[in-house]
């Protein structure tokens, strides 16, 4: 018998029961509520239903709140009524709440690792797609929609039909200036925005390894954009030091037995996976996106696509609509393309290491173009200012703000104006993603600084010297 | 609270010949805020059918039978993106049924089954079938779930869907009366895994 994947030892682990036609019924260890979450309680209220488990949930204020102040008096009565019944849900129901206040705040995909409530082996979900973060560290996580969350707040369970395996290991090493956005980039635009569709993803190979355990939440945060289920990295020393001693972390007796469980999550040697996709690190560019799926992403060093050299007709219409959204032209140098503002921030690419490496880009330089740096987590925020980060920041002329999803989704008005061109690191380029009319160019926190000091976009080697 | 079973739909069908639609773009964000109340159609592929000051496009969805549209054709990953199942009620809310494409964001089609939506799936060959017969205007369709056919004109193409969407789909059942059903074998199966992961107790 074939050995088991990372994967299949965790799903297991979750199964209840299946049905006749093969879904299983699935364990929910934690579940992770955003101000969203209004659409599921709403559901319960109209049914008479309580949660079931209310230990196993936590809430956290992340999609609409405000950066400019952690005060609610300024902001729109709608955005406020949203973040209030966050605080009235979880109250009603005995949930622990993260609220705008709590020193802990932050985005839930950021908060989740930091807090030690993500652990390997776990099998984590919330109503938020970009839950596949969570897998960096060995657990299994997902995005789910409203009628899930109400099922899993009523049940603590779920059912899922078993995604296929597939496996992306990326061998050698990286060259500089290249990140682990630039790996999710590159096998998201050679796969396609659906190519993981239907699958689970297991990172693996030297380059994954050899990643910090940051950068891996960066990794698999963007599984999704590849259409994968989830994106896990099996447990290794680097997670176990990382999840050690945080505040959600097992500790003493309970930790040692933890410990021994999460070192035997890893693929089996004879595990088998119904795909398998390899890629060499050092063939990996710095890559920014010039199109409106994560899928239209080339090396920094590119031009612009032709749609007249497409490879038929559907694929030409398909660029051009993408072109004239972004007021590209066919041909046209990737780094000739100018910009109007950055954004750093979002639950890809807003964790301390991530502001780290776009600081020491930006150290005694001034910006060409304005642009806000919203931490990922208020603890995020108050490390990034012990460092004196946020002080590289606003001498290079960004404006240093409170943490939330900000402008990465624009729902609390943080927004990119109609027309305007922002290079960010957040995790989507769609029509509209950061304000009705926005272009949105996706790259790593290096890249976006160096676009900032030039005021076009930048192969961050050229800055290496 | 059993939805409305799904079994035939005939309908006028509307083409939508892109890629990615995404569900940033099905609702955009700036609309998700709103109760659902008043219902979230208007929301429905809001910058698609309207400009800057709220005026008509020349979009297909502002037809004169718009309203009542029931069947969508799509092209490759749509709902793809974020898990707001806000576009799955922009799309009911609106009138849609059936969405047809040859790949949908795995959320978006779960999401949709929740809401009593089919995410019907063909291949890529059979998509530009449909597309191509329809020439860009609403034509009738007819789909049926039970023999997971579509039919347009002489037309018949066949459609994949998750044998237990399909079930949840024609019954009209929902997965929390299902579930709760189950509750003594859940606490069961959470008895013992308590024994197993003591950490998490």
């Amino acid at each position: 018998m074939a050995g088991k994947t990372l994967f299949d030892k965790i799903w297991q682990a979750h199964e209840i029961c299946q049905n006749d036609e093969g879904q299983s019924l699935l364990w929910v260890d934690r579940h992770l509520a955003h101000e969203g979450s209004f659409h599921a309680f709403n559901k319960l209220a109209e049914r008479g239903l309580s949660v079931r488990h209310p230990e196993c949930t936590i809430g956290i204020a992340d999609h609409y709140v405000p950066t400019t102040s952690r005060n609610l008096i300024a902001v729109q009565p709608k955005i406020r009524h949203v973040i209030e019944q966050l605080v009235e849900n979880t109250r009603k129901h005995g949930i622990k709440l993260i609220g705008l206040d709590d020193p802990r705040q932050g985005i839930v995909h950021v908060v989740g690792p930091e807090q030690g409530i993500t652990q390997p082996g776990l099998l984590m979900v919330c109503g938020d797609s970009h839950t596949s973060t969570h897998g960096a560290l060995g657990a299994l996580a997902f995005g789910i929609g409203a009628s899930e969350v109400a099922h899993v707040l009523a049940t603590q369970t779920l059912w899922q039909t078993k995604p296929k395996r597939m496996r992306i290991t990326i061998n050698g090493q990286l060259a500089p200036g290249v990140t682990a956005k630039d790996i999710a980039l590159a096998w998201i635009s050679r796969l396609g925005a659906d190519g993981a569709r239907g699958y689970a993803i297991e990172y693996a190979g030297s380059v994954i390894r050899d990643l910090s355990v940051e950068a891996r939440l960066t990794l698999c945060n963007l599984s999704i954009e590849g259409g994968g289920r989830c994106g896990m990295i099996a447990p290794d020393e680097k997670t176990i030091e990382y999840v050690t001693g945080r505040p959600y972390s097992p500790r003493g007796e309970a930790l040692t037995q933890a410990t021994a469980y999460w070192k035997t999550l890893y693929s089996d040697d004879d595990a088998e996976f119904d795909r398998e996709v390899i890629l060499d690190g050092e063939e990996i560019a710095p890559i920014v996106t010039w199109g409106v799926s994560p899928e239209e992403a080339l090396p920094i060093d590119a031009c612009v696509p032709d749609p007249s050299s497409a490879s038929s007709a559907s694929k030409s219409r398909q660029i051009q609509d993408s072109l004239d959204y972004m007021g590209l032209i066919p041909g046209q140098k990737l780094t000739d393309i100018t910009i109007d503002r950055i954004f750093i921030g979002s639950c890809t690419n807003a964790r301390i290491e991530d502001l780290r490496a776009a600081a020491d880009v930006l150290k005694g330089k001034t910006c060409k173009v304005p642009g806000i740096v919203s931490p990922g987590s208020t603890v995020v925020k108050a490390q990034a200012e012990a460092e004196g980060l946020d002080q590289v920041f606003l001498d290079a002329g960004l404006e240093w703000r409170e943490s939330g999803c900000s402008m990465c989704v624009a729902m609390n008005g943080d927004l990119v104006a109609s027309g305007e061109r922002c290079a960010s690191t957040t995790n989507r380029n769609f029509k509209g993603r950061q304000g009705p009319g926005a272009r949105t160019h996706l790259m790593s926190p290096a890249m976006a600084a160096a676009a900032a000091l030039t005021g076009h976009l930048t192969d961050i080697r050229d800055l290496l010297g | 609270m059993d939805m409305k079973p799904f079994t035939q739909l005939s309908s006028l069908a509307c083409p939508l010949p892109l890629e990615n639609v995404d569900t940033d773009q099905l609702i955009p964000a700036r609309f998700m805020k709103e109760s659902r109340a008043n219902g979230y159609g208007g929301f429905l592929l809001y910058d698609m059918r309207f400009d800057s000051n709220g005026s008509e496009k020349d979009f297909i969805l502002n037809h004169p039978d718009g309203p009542t549209f029931e069947i969508l054709v799509s092209r490759r990953n749509f709902g793809a993106g974020s898990s707001r199942e806000a576009a799955v009620y922009a799309l009911v809310d609106f009138g849609f049924r059936c969405v047809i494409a040859p790949s949908f964001g795995d959320i978006f089609a779960s999401n949709s089954v929740n809401n009593g939506l089919l995410p019907a799936l063909v291949s890529e060959q059979d998509c530009e079938r449909l597309l191509e017969i329809m020439d860009a205007e609403p034509r009738q369709m007819e789909v049926d779930l039970s023999a997971q056919t579509i039919t347009v004109a002489s037309t018949i193409v066949s459609f994949e869907i998750n044998p237990t969407w399909k079930l949840k789909l024609l019954n009209g059942w929902d997965d929390i009366d299902l579930t709760l059903a189950e509750t003594s074998k859940i606490e069961k199966f959470r008895e013992n895994y308590q024994k197993h992961y003591p950490w998490l107790g």
